[in-house]
């Protein structure tokens, strides 16, 4: 079986090898936030690590960036975006796979359009909206394509269609009516959709940039992303700064990452191509 | 409608099915379905000065749009950007994922740290990468010893940001992979060692073709988002980056006509276009898929 442990060997290679590339920009990342600027500046020897780690660049970025700020309002407006799309989807996904009502195949072809459709299309009109709504730089003009979901109302009916048929006879039997059924029968099996939704969903609110940028443009009321973009012109050469502010923006994440990867790992793959 | 009476239990399964479905149902139609045609609509005018006024200008803007070398050269940019990217991160991540499918000590560290870009802010992603890039101080110029403009140059920075997305992108191809490979009976792999099969001619007589329509499923979506980047290039190219003309893509001239300039109605015109190019990228590879993904 010699052909067997080189074929090993190699194939542990190359996964160390693209473990490692996955890794270097964070790690350089981690480096650079605790050096002075004047070593990210030397290039002849050139420095890989910080002679003293510069523990205050901390507290210099977190003074000038408001941190505490930036991380309620996208912790705001994630926990909203979430409520809205589990709650919504879960209705729409039970009555889409569970129901017989007349227009159901019209609607739910409206669903499956607006999958099909890059979001860019909507961004000129729901911006808009929003500004005629006066909710510029609010929390709930974040949340504003995010009030439903065309994918997790796709989700949530793929779920429900996976369900035995008897569940709702045994419930109707024991004089549940319809609402009862859904809400104590059928949608507690669903739970680790609803989960997928969840972190899908807030995944793909922490990471978004255009948005945030379009509808709260003031640097107080708005996301981590945005914030970043907005600090990278003004700090332009200064790296340990601008490392520092990457880091703080994304470590919490990369913890709940680390602590629930089966969750995050499985709800975006379930979720499939919308990222 | 006397000819198909409902019963009580049927009339009581419509009306809870649409209170059901109406909060999804008036969202989307509000903010997805109304939008779409307001886009088109809005394509047909000029704003004024200031974002001021709205003429309309009927065609106007789709005639600029086919005389405009900076949408052409955006649409080239992007073109070059996703025929990077998507092939490239497909093939990598394949694999990957053809490794990671077998009994492995650390799998499951692999698959965490491959899948860790997809979790942080391409935001984040950008500046650290920028600075990686950096032409002087930054970490392959001097570990490498070359002295390469990697994000300056008008002739390569495209393809510098296109590295990044095939980065970031990786682990995710490789777990939606690794879920289609799931399906596949190991007993082919050990029929096929039995008849001295190498490892690669396994890999691309059966996985490949057996897992040919997860690989479409990803190809279709990975062109779709790959045609609509934006985050990376807004992020690591600035203003007075040389390479500017030769790095903004589709979605960066609509960002930069809609918010930047308040020229809304030559913005919807630039997202109608790449609608449309989108499309017909995606008939494309519905059409070609016949050829080369086996389903059963």
């Amino acid at each position: 079986m010699k052909r067997d442990s080189i074929n090993k060997v190699i194939i542990y290679f190359i996964l160390i090898v693209f473990a490692f590339i996955m890794i270097v920009p964070f790690l350089w990342m981690i480096l650079t936030a605790f050096k002075t600027t004047a070593e990210t500046m030397q290039v002849d020897p050139f420095v890989l690590f910080p002679s003293v780690w510069q523990v205050e660049n901390f507290s210099k970025v977190v003074a000038a960036m408001d941190f505490v700020k930036l991380y309620a309002n996208t912790i705001l407006m994630i926990a909203l975006r979430v409520l809205c799309a589990v709650v919504t989807a879960t209705l729409s996904g039970y009555a889409f796979a569970r129901m017989n009502f007349k227009g159901k195949n019209f609607m739910f072809g409206i669903v499956l359009f607006q999958m099909m459709i890059p979001v860019q299309i909507f961004i000129i009109p729901q911006y808009v909206m929003v500004s005629k709504l006066h909710l510029t730089n609010t929390a709930l003009g974040l949340l504003f394509p995010g009030l439903v979901t065309a994918f997790g109302t796709f989700l949530l009916r793929q779920a429900y269609m996976g369900l035995p048929r008897d569940l709702e006879e045994a419930a109707r039997l024991d004089g549940c009516n319809i609402p009862q059924t859904f809400l104590f029968v059928m949608a507690p099996l669903t739970k680790s959709s609803m989960v997928a939704l969840g972190i899908f969903t807030a995944v793909f609110a922490y990471k978004d940039l255009m948005w945030p940028m379009i509808v709260c443009p003031n640097p107080k009321k708005t996301t981590l992303a945005a914030a970043l973009a907005n600090m990278s012109g003004q700090y332009s050469q200064k790296y340990p700064e601008l490392m520092m502010a990457a880091l703080i923006s994304c470590v919490p994440m990369i913890i709940l990452y680390i602590i629930f990867q089966k969750q995050f790992i499985e709800g975006i793959a379930t979720s499939g191509g919308k990222l | 409608m006397s000819r198909m009476k409902m019963t009580p239990r049927e009339k009581n399964e419509t009306i809870w099915g649409w209170i059901f479905i109406a909060p999804t149902m008036i969202g989307l139609i509000v903010l997805n379905i109304i939008p779409i045609f307001q886009t088109i609509y809005q394509s047909f005018f000029k704003t004024g000065d200031f974002g001021k006024g709205n003429k309309f200008v009927g065609l106007a803007n789709y005639q600029k749009v086919f005389g405009d070398t900076e949408v052409w050269q955006a649409l080239w940019n992007t073109v070059k950007y996703a025929v990077v990217e998507v092939p490239i991160s497909i093939v990598i991540a394949l694999i990957l994922a053809s490794f990671l499918n077998q009994k492995l000590k650390g799998r499951e560290l692999f698959r965490t740290i491959m899948f860790l870009p997809m979790i942080v802010a391409p935001a984040a992603i950008a500046m650290v990468w920028k600075w990686i890039y950096n032409s002087n101080f930054g970490l392959i110029n001097n570990m490498f010893g070359v002295k390469v403009n990697w994000i300056s140059n008008p002739d390569i920075a495209i393809y510098s940001i296109a590295v990044i997305g095939i980065w970031g992108v990786i682990g995710y191809n490789m777990v939606l992979f690794l879920a289609g490979l799931q399906e596949v009976p190991r007993d082919y792999y050990e029929a096929a060692s039995l008849d001295g099969a190498s490892g690669v001619a396994q890999f691309l007589h059966i996985t490949v073709p057996l897992i040919s329509p997860t690989i479409f499923f990803v190809l279709v979506t990975r062109v779709i988002g790959a045609m609509q980047v934006f985050d990376l290039i807004y992020m690591i190219i600035d203003y007075n980056n040389p390479a500017l003309k030769k790095t903004e893509s589709l979605v960066y001239l609509f960002y930069k006509y809609s918010f930047e300039q308040s020229k809304k109605g030559y913005g919807a015109t630039v997202i109608v276009v790449l609608l449309a190019v989108i499309m017909v990228l995606t008939v494309f590879q519905m059409i070609g898929q016949k050829k080369w993904v086996h389903y059963d």
